[in-house]
């Protein structure tokens, strides 16, 4: 199993955010995490990027503790557009270079190797003309391009996507979905939070619905259902729920 | 070039623009971290509230920068643990931490005895300065350049996303106080050429001036840095000749060179395409 996360609590002083929840996640896999605001999808990051630690309840990642995994280099945060101040003065080449980090010395000195992980990262996801360019002067569907290019050039086999598909082009869509089919095929496991249920749908094979907890987890086929995702949002979204049924339609026969 | 070379046959004088330029240069290169991190909040507080330990520290006999940064860190933990443990926002909890302490400062100048003069705390004394204190600045300097230096990818990388820095398995927490533990130390080196309340200027100002210029780090912490020493350099100068206060002359030059930039940079001032040459 490439994630184990057992039986998890998290609490904000005193303030409950995640609940019992317990997720596996093997090898090569894309997997939704959908769910509402506030519904615990940051907070299960959070967990899996050590910034929270769980009060009860374990994580393991690749086997290891999510500690000796990050030492491993093991996972990578991409992170949505609004999360990152764009007039920060720093080139998309240093960007994608802050992915090699982790397996530098204590200076951050880049070898031939570093630069040359940066340059297949950047052709992978066609930024090799924009290296030089500030990251503010990118556009969105770019930026998500130089942030994945991050990930790939960290070499980590999981990765946590957060809101992919928030404001990108159709170019940059349809770029990286080729890319995380490439990913899945290389045995990474990539784990995609989001509203987007249309997406979710498309190219997920599993889906996790959470609201404070677990609600649901499984194949996409059969998880994916209009009372599963109404049990997820509180039966509030009508037209989500219209689209899903729709959907669901077509695909039973 | 008499008003350049008069100034430098008087002792106090080099001493002063010795000073001044170190504390300048030190306290520029940190003002890009503060600028990119938004912490400038964070260094008004800091160097206010290192006040009760320079006099505590002055009227035990200790080195006073040892009792400004015991103070310096102290109020920063306490920031964080009030902001923790209580509902109030972090602006608010910084506000109430560093005039609490600063408070304390005053109340301790005015009743323990010491020979302090609370005006040289508060707006500086960078012609008066003494031996002592000119051994202690060059150490923090070299501290804190050191530290940012050996650091600087880090640091950087900290204040553009946290978040990826914690996934590869850097210590976040501890860059969060290293940062805060070099503030307070750059803070009280800031104390002895312009004081306690312009100290904050000496730590946003030349990262701000220097943020308007380019879109590069490393240029901008060169940029700053020179701006910083200009500023520091000239002002005493300015001061000299117009027998003025040092602390407000240094401060007034690095606010002009920032208002240069406000209204002249080439991307971001904002007469940006009245120029002949506009594109």
């Amino acid at each position: 199993m490439r994630i184990e996360a057992d039986h998890l609590y998290v609490d904000y002083n005193g303030i409950v955010a995640l609940f019992d929840a317990s997720l596996r996640l093997p090898a090569g896999c894309i997997c939704g995490l959908v769910g509402m605001n506030g519904a615990g999808k940051s907070t299960l990051f959070k967990c899996l990027t050590g910034f929270v630690r769980p009060s009860r309840g374990r994580v393991l990642i690749n086997g290891q503790s999510v500690a000796q995994a990050q030492r491993h280099q093991a996972v990578a945060y991409v992170p949505q557009n609004e999360g990152i101040d764009c007039s920060f003065p720093i080139s998309v080449w240093e960007v994608v270079m802050m992915g090699r980090y982790g397996a530098m010395n204590l200076l951050r000195l880049p070898r031939s190797a570093d630069r040359l992980a940066v340059r297949e990262a950047l052709e992978r996801v066609e930024l090799l003309d924009l290296r030089d360019r500030p990251i503010g002067s990118l556009s969105g569907g770019q930026r998500k391009r130089a942030f994945l290019a991050r990930a790939i050039a960290q070499g980590a086999s999981v990765l946590l996507l957060d809101e992919p598909f928030n404001g990108v082009d159709v170019r940059t869509e349809k770029l990286m979905a080729g890319l995380l089919l490439q990913f899945r095929q290389e045995g990474s496991t990539i784990l995609i939070s989001t509203h987007d249920l249309e997406h979710v749908r498309d190219f997920c094979d599993l889906v996790v619905l959470i609201n404070k907890t677990v609600l649901a987890f499984g194949e996409t086929a059969t998880v994916f259902t209009p009372e599963n995702l109404a049990l997820t949002f509180g039966g509030l979204p009508a037209d989500l729920l219209v689209g899903a049924t729709a959907r669901s339609g077509e695909t039973d026969p | 070039m008499n008003w350049l070379l008069e100034p430098l046959s008087h002792a106090f004088m080099v001493r002063a623009l010795l000073v001044s330029a170190l504390v300048g240069g030190c306290c520029g290169l940190l003002s890009c971290y503060m600028t990119l991190k938004g912490w400038a909040l964070m260094g008004d507080a800091v160097s206010h509230a290192v006040m009760p330990g320079v006099v505590l520290a002055y009227s035990l006999g200790l080195p006073f920068s040892l009792g400004a940064f015991v103070f310096g860190v102290g109020s920063v933990a306490l920031i964080g643990f009030v902001k923790q443990k209580s509902r109030i926002k972090e602006d608010t909890v910084i506000g109430l931490v560093f005039t609490g302490f600063f408070a304390l400062g005053l109340v301790l100048v005015s009743k323990v005895r010491s020979n302090i003069d609370l005006t040289h705390i508060l707006f500086g004394n960078v012609l008066g300065i003494s031996l002592a204190d000119i051994w202690q600045t060059l150490l923090i300097s070299a501290l804190v350049v050191a530290v940012l230096l050996v650091l600087r990818r880090d640091l950087l990388l900290f204040c553009f996303d946290p978040t990826h820095a914690r996934s590869i398995g850097i210590n976040t927490g501890l860059l969060h106080y290293t940062l805060l533990s070099v503030l307070s130390l750059a803070a009280v080196a800031g104390l002895q050429t312009v004081g306690v309340i312009l100290v904050v200027a000496m730590l946003v100002t030349p990262g701000a001036t220097a943020y308007l210029l380019t879109d590069r780090f490393d240029r901008m912490t060169l940029l700053a840095i020179g701006s910083s020493i200009l500023s520091s350099l000239l002002g005493v100068y300015i001061s000299y000749w117009t027998d003025s206060s040092t602390a407000g002359c240094v401060v007034l030059v690095q606010t002009g060179l920032f208002l240069l930039a406000f209204l002249l940079a080439p991307r971001y001032g904002i007469l940006r395409g009245y120029g002949p040459q506009a594109p």
